[in-house]
């Protein structure tokens, strides 16, 4: 029995389509441009939150998403992300910022209070892209407290009803015990020693401006300090480093020398300015100190680099020296080189430890209650960080 | 006999404790004069705050944006300039790009000088950094840490132009760069303030930027408290930490040179407090008796 | 009202900065920015006031020939020299530019003397190390030992006294510990009450409890 010949035919015509199909298979295999992993789309990011920026002017939206699983140290295909931004959810998107790989938060500052936006945050690597669905609507505000910082709050309010109840209870007449602080109780000492030697007294209010608050403590004790000089007819020098503060010394001074009855002795050139150049500060001063020599040198205020040239200078002299700084850097140069130093907060109690005024020194009590509680914190914070009961700096993040 | 030896000893004792200040310069002088002339190696210890630094730079990827913040003037550039120096050849050598500016007016002058002197340094004389390739200068901003919040929220709004005077949104370092969370990494050069302190409480605790710092020695103490807490990514301070930075960027430079005059320095200092308690302890106990 | 109008001014614009730090909302967002911006022209516009008062205490000292009047005629030339050179000889560049006069004088004689007058700590810091650290009590002592570790930890020398301990024990690791933990713990015992002390001064400046600084007790 022979196959027919349509048989044949039917046959033929399978096998040629068997083998074209096999060869086709093989030439596209062979012809097809090989995988490049560039070209692959990578994973989008996923679950994209967006909300208005906490605790600000308005005007901001916060993205945070969880990065692309293609987003992997190694990888360098991966060149990051694109955020975009439109006010419909179906159309209008447009690029309004970029985050490099591993980011995973962004901050858009130019949105409008009030107006709804949706966003879209895309993958790329190499020139695919992969994005997810928007998400939205969100739209910014403005918040009237900054809860962030309710902690600050807390303690501002704390710190000050402490001193003003302080202050209170010195205006109706309680004593509060203040300790000795040596370099105060000097003042008088070192004034009576430039009289006797009949040489000049040098008072230097720091290298800061009017707005540093140990500038304003300085000049402050500079009041003090001049009422003697006047009472005793000592020659005082003030030489300072900025106009401004030179204006607030000379009012000082000048105020200061009309309460001692002393008028007639005071002279606008007692204070002068010099120059607002840190090292030329110090070296004009250091040649003043040589060629003078006084017998007594004040430095309280603000002082950087400057504090052991200008006191090293002064002790070569045998001046005596009184230092008072909150520049904690500089302190044990003042240490080191002066004859009496207050340190930090004294400089700050030195006006109220001269005037003996019961308002002033009513709010170093309350300092001081401060500074007792900041110690009971640190105690029990201690206790509770070491056995781990919970997180208590973090009541102290201050945003 | 013994008595009058007692006496001389006194008196040379008495001598030494109120000696002349200038003989104590003279040594000191010398101390930091002839080691320059020396040729001795010392073997630098790595202190972690600054390994932290050299770990953050290594992270960085080539393309990577570095901002360098120069927060101080020239009497601090012996401390200071080698550490630029140093970060700044390791950033121009693995191509990443670097932003310069200054909260001091003389900061962005002192890293033109830095630049110029990467320049002339025979493995960059073939291949110097380029302007707007390599780096930017966008100058000086006065405001202190008022600049630094503004660049937490545009830095091209808050540097509109360069120190060339070329719009920022011109060049090519600064394109996609709205604010930090566009820096990879922030390196603050600071002799004080405004300066470390104030990069940490805005740019890190504000806008979570990633910050190392390099101080001087007097005013690194104040900063330590924040590299415990974590606020700061390492900390280099003062010379020593200047030669340890270029020892593990592995661009030795004045901060190494210097080094060995500081300890001979510090030796000569060490010497005349033993001698001078010597003296203090010897004429104390013959007051004594 | 000399005074009352400095203690209102001062008063409303304290509190106002207290505030804003606590309120976003606007006008507050802006009121720093604002005070800040008005403080800096203020301060710029005072540089005047120095500058002149300078100039004239110094033609005071030239003219009627005090002691050390040589000193101020150096002043007021260096101050014109400087003026001078920047204002008029920089060919139409900015007086900051690369190659002008001026950025002649900044690196090759400003920059060499202010690095100069810093340098001068190194010597100054050795003569006040002589004098200060002196073992006259326990803590004197402590202190002593403290700078001693820490001044041979600073430099390579301690290590290398030290090689034959493990190098988790050699003196700069020492220095490092007191750096890091004694060192530390004072810096921000001191830091604490030194803001304790601003808060309690600002507050008194705020509330005109403190006037010392306007010229009155």
């Amino acid at each position: 029995m022979y196959p027919t010949k349509k048989a044949l035919l039917e046959t033929s015509k399978f096998i040629f389509l068997l083998l074209s199909f096999l060869v086709l298979m093989n030439v596209s295999a062979f012809c097809a441009v090989p995988e490049d992993p560039s070209y692959g789309a990578p994973a989008p990011p996923t679950d994209l939150v967006v909300r208005d920026v906490p605790n600000d002017a308005g005007g901001a939206i916060i993205l945070h998403w969880d990065p692309s699983v293609d987003d992997v140290e190694g990888n360098d295909k991966f060149i990051g992300y694109e955020i975009l931004r439109s006010t419909s959810p179906d159309s209008g998107f447009k690029v309004i910022g970029t985050a490099t790989a591993g980011s995973t938060e962004l901050t858009d500052n130019q949105t409008v209070d009030g107006k709804k936006y949706y966003y879209i945050v895309r993958s790329l690597m190499g020139s695919s892209i992969a994005e997810a669905w928007p998400v939205g609507p969100v739209s910014s505000s403005q918040q009237w407290f900054n809860l962030g910082r309710i902690n600050s709050f807390i303690a501002l309010l704390i710190l000050s009803t402490a001193i003003l109840w302080y202050i209170h209870r010195a205006r109706r007449g309680d004593t509060l015990f203040i300790r000795k602080i040596a370099g105060l109780e000097a003042v008088d000492e070192a004034v009576g020693r430039a009289t006797e030697m009949g040489k000049a007294i040098y008072y230097i209010p720091g290298t800061q401006d009017m707005d540093n608050v140990q500038t304003i403590a300085g000049v402050t004790i500079l009041g003090r300090v001049a009422k003697l000089t006047a009472q005793y007819e000592t020659p005082l020098d003030v030489p300072v480093s900025r106009s401004l503060v030179m204006i607030t010394a000379r009012e000082i001074v000048k105020e200061a020398y009309l309460n001692a009855g002393r008028p007639d002795a005071y002279n606008d050139s007692m204070v002068h300015y010099l120059t607002d150049d840190q090292f030329g500060y110090a070296a004009a001063i250091d040649g003043m100190v040589v060629r003078e020599k006084p017998a007594t040198i004040f430095y309280m205020g603000a002082f950087y680099a400057e504090s052991l040239i200008l006191a090293e200078t002064g002790n070569s002299v045998g001046a005596i020296q009184i230092a008072g700084t909150a520049m904690p850097a500089q302190l044990p140069f003042f240490i080191a080189a002066c004859d009496y130093t207050l340190i930090g907060e004294e400089l700050f109690a030195a006006s109220a430890y001269l005037s003996k005024e019961p308002k002033l020194l009513g709010s170093l009590k309350g300092q001081d209650f401060g500074k007792l509680c900041i110690l009971g914190i640190i105690i029990i914070g201690s206790i509770i960080q070491t056995f781990g009961i919970f997180d208590f700096t973090s009541i102290f993040t201050v945003q | 006999m013994n008595d009058l030896i007692w006496v001389a000893i006194k008196f040379m004792f008495e001598k030494l404790l109120r000696i002349d200040r200038r003989i104590i310069f003279l040594f000191v002088l010398i101390a930091l004069i002839v080691p320059l002339f020396l040729n001795i190696s010392q073997h630098i210890a790595i202190s972690p705050e600054v390994r932290d630094i050299y770990d953050s730079l290594r992270k960085l990827q080539p393309g990577s944006r570095v901002l360098l913040a120069f927060d101080y003037d020239p009497p601090s550039a012996p401390e200071l300039q080698p550490m630029a120096v140093a970060v700044m050849k390791y950033c121009f050598k693995h191509n990443l790009k670097v932003i310069i500016m200054g909260l001091w007016p003389q900061g962005p002058l002192q890293a033109n000088l830095a630049i110029e002197s990467i320049k002339r340094d025979k493995e960059f004389k073939d291949n110097p950094p380029i302007y707007d390739k390599d780096y930017v200068n966008l100058g000086y901003m006065t405001g202190n840490e008022l600049v630094i919040q503004g660049m937490g929220t545009d830095i091209q709004r808050t540097f509109p132009r360069d120190y060339l005077g070329n719009p920022t949104s011109s060049l090519s370092v600064m394109k996609g760069i709205t604010n930090f969370s566009n820096i990879d990494f922030i390196f603050n050069l600071s002799a004080g303030y405004p300066g470390t302190v104030e990069w940490v409480l805005f740019a890190v605790d504000r806008f979570h930027a990633k910050l190392s710092a390099g101080n001087t020695a007097v005013q690194a103490p104040q900063v330590y408290p924040y590299v415990h807490s974590g606020q700061l990514s390492g900390l280099a301070g003062g010379l020593k930490g200047a030669a340890e930075l270029e020892k593990l960027l592995g661009f030795y430079g004045k901060g190494t040179k210097f080094m060995l005059s500081q300890s001979f320095a510090h030796i000569v200092v060490i010497f005349f407090i033993i001698v001078g308690n010597v003296a203090y302890f010897a004429t104390r106990g013959k007051k004594k008796k | 009202m000399r005074r009352e109008i400095p203690l209102i001014i001062t008063g409303v614009v304290g509190f106002t900065y207290i505030i804003q730090f606590f309120i976003p909302h606007w006008p507050f967002n802006i009121m720093e920015h604002m005070l800040t911006d008005w403080m800096l022209i203020i301060f710029a516009f005072a540089i005047w006031l120095g500058v002149l008062n300078l100039m004239k205490v110094s033609l005071d000292r030239i003219s009627k020939r005090t002691k050390d009047w040589p000193y101020a005629l150096v002043t007021i030339l260096g101050f014109l020299f400087i003026v001078i050179a920047g204002f008029f000889f920089s060919g139409g560049r900015r007086f900051l530019d690369p190659g002008t006069p001026f950025d002649y004088i900044y690196q090759f004689i400003y920059t060499p003397l202010s690095a100069t007058m810093f340098a001068m700590l190194a010597f100054y810091v050795a003569s006040a190390s002589y004098r200060a650290f002196r073992a006259r009590t326990k803590e004197a002592t402590l202190l002593l030992l403290a700078a001693f570790f820490v001044m041979l930890g600073r430099v390579p020398v301690g290590d290398a006294m030290t090689s034959f301990l493990p190098e988790s024990v050699r003196l700069s690791k020492f220095a490092d510990w007191i750096m890091n933990y004694p060192q530390t713990a004072g810096q921000r015992a001191i830091m604490i009450g030194i803001a304790l002390g601003i808060v309690s001064t600002s507050l008194r400046l705020i509330l005109g409890i403190e006037r010392s600084h306007l010229g009155s007790d």
